[in-house]
C-alpha cells in the first residue's frame, strides 16, 4: 500500500517524536522475533548457569531464569511466540471482520440483521473464560491459541468496519456504480474498501496489542504456549519467584511485554493523528 | 469631511508563504452595505472575517490597517478581539443548519451574545430577542425560543442567525453568503427581512456573496474580489451598469443564462426515447400502489431522442428523486418507466448491462460522486472495461480522448481526485458517464455546487456534448432561468406532483400555474431596487388552508387559490397544445391574474 508507506515516511520525516519512538520500539520487537532463535546465544532450553536468577553480567546479559537458563536466549525465543502469534491473529481477526462487515454493509437487509446478531452474541461471550473454556477442552496448541484470539477479536473489528463501510455505502459515489450496474463484490472491494483501509490498520494495530496482552495473560496462567518454548507471558509466570528478589529475569520480560504494547499504542497514536491533520 | 466608519486599507492576508489576500482597501460610510463579490478562493471571506481580526488557521494578517469606528482591528490583541466579537462586529454564516447547536435551544443560543458580554440579564435578553423574531417575521415569536434547531426550516433559522447577530446593535454585520443555502422563493423573503433589519439597527455591513443579482438587492457599494485581489470597487449601480473592469464584466455576463437554440425536431417525430407514466415512488413499505411517504405522485413525461427535459422544483419537490427512479436506485411504487420503447425494471435488478450503459446519472455533488481514493484514470477507465471491454493501450486512448472532450489536461489521468478543483471534478463526473456512451444523460444540480462562472462553462460543455453526440438530457435544477434558457421542454415539480408541464415556447406564453409564477418572479434582477417591489399581492389567499393528499399541494401558499374549490376538490389538469397543468384556474383566469 503505497498510500500507507507515505504515511511511515512523512511519520518518519516530520512526525511527533513519541510515534518515532513508538516506531522504533515496534520494529526493534520484529526484528528481535524474525531473528531472535539466531541472534541467542544459548539454545531455549539449556541450562545455562549454575546459579539461579543470576544477576545481569558478561556471560548473561540479562542473568539467569528459575531453573539456571540464560533469559536473552529464552526473551528473544519468546518474543518470537508473542509477536507473530499476535500479529496473525491479528491479521485474521481484521481479515474476517473486515469481510463479513463489507458482506453486511453492501448486501444490507437480513444480511446485515443476522451478521450484526451473531457478533452480538460472540461479543457477550467473556473473552478470557471463552479461551479457558477451550483451551480446557482440546489442550493448548499453537493453532488454537491463534484461532481463539483471532475468534475473540473479530466482532470487535467487524464493529468497526461495518460502521465505515456503512458511511461509505451511503455516499454518491457507491450509488454511481450501483447505477452503472456493478455487483457487490466490485463495490465492496473497489469502492468501498479503498476508503478504509488506513483506520482499519490503525485498528488492527489495536487488536495487535490487546491479542499481545490475552496471549500473555493466557501463558501466565500456563494455558499459552507450553514449555520447553514459552511467550513473554510465560517467562513472567515461570519467574514470578523471583519478584522479591528483583531478578531480572522477571523484569526483562515483563518490561518487554511493556515496551511492545507501549510501542505499538504510540505508533497507531502517531498514524491516527496524521491522518486526522490532513 | 469625516472618515468612514470602517476602512480597510492594504491588507493583505497570507497563508503558507502566499498572498491570498493582497494589498486590498475599500471603506464603508456608517449604515452603508458593502458587498464582497468573486468565485470561491478569490478570499471574500478571508477579508470579511478579518475584520473581526480571525484568520482561519495557517493564515495571518502580514500587512495593512482595520480600522473600526476608533478601533485599529489590527492592531488589537487576543483580549480586545474577545471583547470585540459577537458584540461590535457580529457574523452571519452560509449555513444557519451547521452552525446551530442542535442540543440548545434557540432562545439560549440567540441571546448568548449579550449575556456572555454581560449586556443585559436574561429577562431583558430575552425581551429583545422577542422583538428582533418579530421584526423577522418569525412564526409564534413568543415561543419559538423554546424550540430546537431541528425543528425549524432553513429560512427559519437563517434569520434565528439574524436575531443572534442583531442582538448586541453591533456597529457591523458579516453576512457570508447567507441565503446561498436556501430555496429561491424563501430567499426573496429572507433578503427582504435581512434588508429592513440591517436599515433599522442602523449597523454598516459586509455582504459576501457569488450572486451579482442578490447583491444587486443589498449592496449600497460592490467590490469585487479575484484571486485576492481587488478588482473594482464603487457604487452598486455604477459596478453593475458601467463596469470597468474586464472580469466584473466577466461575471456580470455569466450569471446571465445565454439562450441556446432548441434541439432540432428529429425527423418524423420518432418513437420516444424514455416515457415516464404514472410514476409514483417514495420511502417505506409500499401499500395499495403508495409507498408509507410518498415523494412522486403520478409523475407523467415523454422525452425524445437527443432531446431535453428541464425538472425544476425546491428542494423537497422530488426533483432528485426522479433521478433515481429511472436510473433504477429507487424502484418506483406505481407506474411505468419505458426506455427505447422497452419497459425498465423499477429496480436495478434484472436490467440489461446495455440498460445501465444507456442510462446515466451525473450527481449534484463531484466531491462525494468521485471515490477519494482513486485516481482520474481508474475512474474514467472503469466504464470503459466493464461496458466496452476496453483494457491496456485502447483504453488509455480513449481516456485521453475524453479529457479531450471535455477540456482538461491529458496530465491530469494519473491525478488523485481530490487534488483537483470543484470544476474540474464536475468535468470528470461528466466524463465518465460519457465514457459508457449513453442516450440519457440524468443531470442532477450539476452547476449548484459551483461559482456562476465555472458553472457556465459546465452549463455550456453539456450543451455542446449532447448537441454533438445526440445524448437525451434529464436536466434537475432549482434555477429556472437557466432551465428556460437551456432545456426544449420544462417540467415543474410541487410537493412531488407535476403542477406544470411544457414545451420552452409554451412556457413563453407568460400564462403559468402560480407556483411556477411564484419561482419566476423569485429570481432576483441584477438592478437595484427589483427586491422593493417584488412579491407584491404575493400573500397566501387561504392561509391555513388545510393540505390534503388530493387537494393542491400548492394550496397554503397559492396567491390566487378559490375558496370553496381549491380547498374541496383535487385540482384538474389542464391541456393545450404544447402545454399543461394542475390548477383550477384555466388558462384565461391564469392569464388575467398575470396582469394583476
Amino acid at each position: 500500500m503505497s498510500r500507507w508507506g507515505g504515511t511511515l515516511r512523512a511519520l518518519l520525516r516530520s512526525g511527533p517524536l513519541s510515534g518515532r519512538i513508538g516506531l522504533a520500539l515496534v520494529l526493534f520487537w520484529f526484528a528481535a522475533a524474525v531473528a531472535g532463535p539466531w541472534l541467542a546465544p544459548h539454545p531455549v532450553g539449556a541450562f545455562v548457569d549454575r546459579d539461579v536468577f543470576g544477576p545481569m553480567s558478561a556471560r548473561f546479559w540479562l542473568g539467569s531464569d528459575y531453573l539456571g537458563r540464560d533469559v536473552l536466549s529464552r526473551l528473544l525465543w519468546g518474543a518470537r511466540y508473542t509477536v507473530l502469534l499476535a500479529l496473525g491473529a491479528a491479521l485474521l481477526a481484521g481479515s474476517c471482520g473486515t469481510a463479513l462487515a463489507l458482506t453486511a454493509a453492501v448486501r444490507g437487509g437480513w444480511i446485515d440483521e443476522a451478521l450484526a446478531r451473531a457478533m452480538d452474541t460472540l461479543i457477550s461471550i467473556p473473552s478470557k473464560i471463552f479461551a479457558l473454556v477451550l483451551v480446557a477442552a482440546f489442550g493448548s496448541s499453537l493453532p488454537l491459541l491463534l484461532l481463539i484470539s483471532s475468534v475473540i477479536y473479530i466482532p470487535g473489528n467487524f464493529r468497526i468496519a461495518r460502521a465505515l463501510a456503512t458511511n461509505l455505502v451511503g455516499m454518491d459515489f457507491v450509488a454511481v456504480a450501483r447505477a452503472r450496474g456493478e455487483g457487490a463484490v466490485h463495490i465492496a472491494l473497489r469502492e468501498v474498501l479503498p476508503n478504509m483501509v488506513q483506520p482499519l490498520l490503525a485498528d488492527m494495530g489495536l487488536r495487535f496489542v490487546f491479542i499481545v496482552l490475552l496471549l500473555s495473560g493466557l501463558s501466565f496462567l500456563g494455558l499459552g504456549v507450553q514449555p520447553p518454548y514459552a511467550d513473554l507471558g510465560s517467562l513472567v509466570r515461570e519467574n514470578i519467584s523471583g519478584l522479591t528478589e528483583g531478578a531480572p529475569a522477571i523484569i526483562m520480560p515483563a518490561l518487554a511485554i511493556a515496551t511492545l504494547t507501549v510501542g505499538a499504542n504510540l505508533l497507531i497514536d502517531a498514524l491516527g493523528a496524521g491522518k486526522g491533520r490532513r | 469631511m469625516t472618515a468612514p466608519h470602517i476602512e480597510v486599507s492594504g491588507l493583505t492576508i497570507e497563508a503558507g508563504g502566499r498572498a491570498i489576500v493582497n494589498d486590498v482597501s475599500f471603506a464603508i460610510p456608517r449604515g452603508q452595505v458593502t458587498a464582497l463579490i468573486g468565485e470561491s478562493g478569490s478570499g471574500k471571506t478571508t477579508t470579511a472575517l478579518a475584520l473581526m481580526g480571525h484568520t482561519r488557521p495557517g493564515a495571518r494578517i502580514s500587512g495593512g490597517m482595520i480600522r473600526i469606528g476608533d478601533t485599529r482591528i489590527d492592531q488589537l490583541g487576543e483580549a480586545g478581539l474577545t471583547a470585540l466579537r459577537g458584540r461590535r462586529v457580529s457574523y452571519i454564516a452560509q449555513s444557519a443548519a451547521a452552525a446551530f447547536n442542535p442540543s440548545r435551544t434557540i432562545m439560549a443560543q440567540v441571546i448568548e451574545p449579550l449575556l456572555v458580554h454581560g449586556l443585559a440579564g436574561r429577562k431583558e435578553a430575552e425581551v429583545k430577542a422577542i422583538a428582533l423574531f418579530r421584526a423577522l417575521a418569525l412564526p409564534s415569536p413568543e415561543s419559538i425560543g423554546a424550540r430546537y434547531p431541528h425543528q425549524l426550516s432553513g429560512g427559519q433559522l437563517q434569520r434565528l442567525m439574524a436575531a443572534m447577530a442583531l442582538i448586541t446593535d453591533p456597529e457591523l454585520v458579516i453576512l457570508d453568503e447567507p441565503t446561498t443555502a436556501l430555496d429561491v422563493t424563501t430567499q426573496v423573503d429572507v433578503l427582504k427581512l435581512f434588508k429592513a433589519a440591517i436599515a433599522k439597527s442602523g449597523a454598516s455591513a459586509i455582504y459576501v456573496s457569488h450572486d451579482l443579482a442578490v447583491v444587486a438587492q443589498m449592496a449600497d457599494r460592490i467590490a469585487v474580489l479575484r484571486y485576492g485581489v481587488l478588482h473594482e470597487e464603487g457604487p452598486a449601480r455604477t459596478v453593475l451598469e458601467t463596469p470597468r473592469d474586464h472580469y466584473t464584466r466577466t461575471l456580470i455576463a455569466a450569471a446571465r443564462p445565454v439562450e441556446r437554440p432548441v434541439a432540432p425536431e428529429t425527423a418524423g417525430a420518432s418513437a420516444p426515447l424514455l416515457s415516464v407514466e404514472g410514476v409514483t415512488a417514495g420511502y417505506g413499505a409500499v401499500r395499495d400502489g403508495v409507498p408509507a411517504v410518498p415523494v412522486l405522485r403520478d409523475v407523467s413525461f415523454v422525452l425524445a431522442p437527443g432531446a431535453t427535459l428541464g425538472v425544476i422544483g425546491e428542494s423537497g419537490s422530488g426533483k432528485s428523486t426522479l433521478a433515481r427512479v429511472i436510473a433504477g436506485l429507487l424502484p418506483r411504487a406505481e407506474g411505468s418507466v419505458h426506455f427505447g420503447g422497452v419497459g425498465l425494471p423499477a429496480g436495478l435488478k434484472g436490467r440489461s448491462r446495455e440498460q445501465f450503459r444507456r442510462v446515466q446519472l451525473v450527481f449534484q455533488n463531484a466531491d462525494t460522486a468521485l471515490n477519494p481514493a482513486h485516481s482520474v484514470a481508474t475512474i474514467l477507465s472503469r466504464p470503459l472495461a466493464f461496458y466496452h471491454g476496453l483494457k491496456g493501450a485502447a483504453a488509455r486512448a480513449r481516456v485521453e480522448e475524453l479529457l479531450d472532450l471535455i477540456h482538461l489536461p491529458r496530465d491530469i489521468a494519473g491525478r488523485p481526485v481530490r487534488g483537483l478543483s470543484g470544476g474540474q471534478k464536475q468535468r470528470i463526473n461528466l466524463a465518465r458517464a460519457l465514457a459508457a456512451g449513453p442516450d440519457l444523460l440524468l443531470c442532477d444540480e450539476v452547476t449548484s455546487a459551483l461559482d456562476t462562472v465555472v458553472g457556465a462553462a459546465i452549463l455550456e460543455l453539456i450543451d455542446d456534448l449532447r448537441r454533438r453526440l445526440g445524448i437525451a438530457t434529464v436536466f434537475i435544477s432549482h434555477d429556472i432561468s437557466t432551465v428556460r434558457a437551456f432545456c426544449d421542454q420544462v417540467l415543474v415539480l410541487y410537493g412531488g406532483r407535476v403542477v406544470e408541464q411544457g414545451s420552452r415556447e409554451g412556457f413563453a406564453s407568460g400564462r403559468h400555474h402560480p407556483y411556477t409564477r411564484l419561482l419566476m418572479d423569485s429570481v432576483p434582477e441584477m438592478h437595484p431596487g427589483w427586491l422593493e417591489h417584488t412579491g407584491e399581492g404575493r400573500a397566501p389567499a387561504l392561509p391555513g388552508a388545510p393540505v390534503g393528499e388530493e387537494l393542491c399541494r400548492f394550496l397554503p401558499r397559492c396567491p390566487v387559490a378559490i375558496a370553496g374549490r381549491c380547498d374541496r376538490t383535487p385540482a384538474p389538469l389542464h391541456r393545450e397544445r404544447d402545454r399543461q397543468w394542475l390548477c383550477h384556474h384555466d388558462a384565461a383566469a391564469l392569464a388575467m391574474k398575470e396582469t394583476v
